[in-house]
């Protein structure tokens, strides 16, 4: 985390996790554990989901970093606006499937990235002449960013359209959570676990 | 008294400050103005749907300044005002169209064809109440009024 970042936004943190395990259709626990998360998840959750502390959280650091959640909605939003408009938390495979479990279980933001592209995360703010991979453009300077030693390499919350470097090939797999002031460290924890397990589950499940 | 004096030579007005302070209490705020929207938002479901859209200040994620922040949290006081108005307009309706419907069920021939559903009381469910003669013509020409209620959401 940038210093100024964490004077500026305390709470605010990044966590990460590297397993092996590439890219690929959803064993069938994983996509039954779907269906069963689609079975307890109704639209009055939906609804009442800004309420609960760590969705509300995500929420109010949307409005601080001046996003409208509304519009660019957090994670465990967009993931319930799909649950409600496809009638179920649809398999989109492996990691995507693992995120998707964690992220409802527990409501912290998670975003995976090709774990051999890239090194250390962090949160800072960019400067200027700054890019994404794989966009053309500069980001404005200031824009907040996940980086690693080379530089940015998504913005922040900007997982549904930004690189990735999840590729067929792909070997291993770094899970990133983002977590913000309200977030208790423990949830983070466990969304972590929960993804984990399900990209490389341990040899004796 | 000149002790007085010199004791009390006002100190230069700081109006720099520390900014990172008054950026943090706007933060504060606008965490607990987003709470009593989302409060909102869930009381009046599904009676009444509350936008608890507040503009985007920036196109790419950032570190606010204090006047973004302030915007960011007027609008949302503004947008819970609304919400605010919405639903005490909303209450009001309500419990008009109640007392209109205990009206219809005692006195059903002042109320002809009058319909008012579970919805326009604040109900949940797909259930109406509706003024309509017994015997159809007959009853109609007769005078004979009824208030019938629906038994709910078809299948």
């Amino acid at each position: 985390m940038a210093p100024q970042l964490g004077a500026e936004f305390p709470g605010l943190g990044i966590a990460s996790v590297t397993l092996d395990g590439g890219p690929g259709k959803s064993p069938e626990d994983v996509r039954r554990r779907l269906r069963d998360l689609s079975d307890r998840f109704y639209g009055s959750h939906a609804i009442h989901l800004r309420e609960r502390p760590v969705p509300w959280a995500y929420r109010v650091f949307f409005r601080q970093i001046g996003l409208d959640p509304d519009r660019t909605r957090t994670p465990i939003e967009q993931l319930a606006l799909e649950r409600l408009q496809d009638g179920a938390f649809k398999s989109r495979g492996l990691p995507n499937d693992a995120l998707s479990i964690a992220i409802v279980e527990t409501g912290v933001a998670l975003r995976a990235f090709d774990g051999d592209q890239v090194g250390r995360l962090c949160i800072r703010d960019t400067g200027p002449g700054e890019s994404l991979p794989e966009e053309g453009g500069e980001l404005a300077q200031g824009t907040l960013v996940i980086a690693d030693e080379r530089g940015p390499i998504g913005r922040l919350f900007g997982e549904r359209t930004d690189w990735s470097g999840i590729e067929r090939l792909s070997r291993r797999v770094t899970v990133a959570a983002v977590q913000v002031n309200g977030v208790p460290q423990i949830a983070v924890d466990e969304a972590l676990w929960i993804a984990a397990e399900l990209i490389d589950p341990p040899a004796d499940s | 008294m000149s002790d007085l004096l010199v004791k009390g030579t006002p100190l230069p007005l700081t109006v720099d400050g520390d900014e990172r302070l008054a950026r943090a209490e706007l933060r504060r705020q606008i965490g607990r103005l987003e709470y009593q929207l989302s409060r909102l938002v869930a009381e009046a479901f599904p009676r009444l749907e509350i936008d608890s859209g507040v503009a985007a200040v920036a196109v790419e994620p950032r570190a606010l300044g204090l006047g973004e922040l302030e915007l960011v949290r007027d609008r949302l006081a503004g947008r819970i005002a609304d919400a605010r108005e919405a639903l005490a307009s909303r209450d009001e309706l309500e419990t008009a169209n109640r007392e209109l419907r205990d009206d219809m069920l005692a006195k059903p021939a002042d109320h002809k064809w009058l319909r008012i559903s579970r919805a326009d009381v604040g109900e949940p469910g797909c259930g109406h109440w509706h003024s309509r003669p017994r015997f159809g013509v007959l009853g109609m020409l007769m005078g004979w009024w009824r208030v019938k209620i629906s038994s709910g959401c078809p299948l």
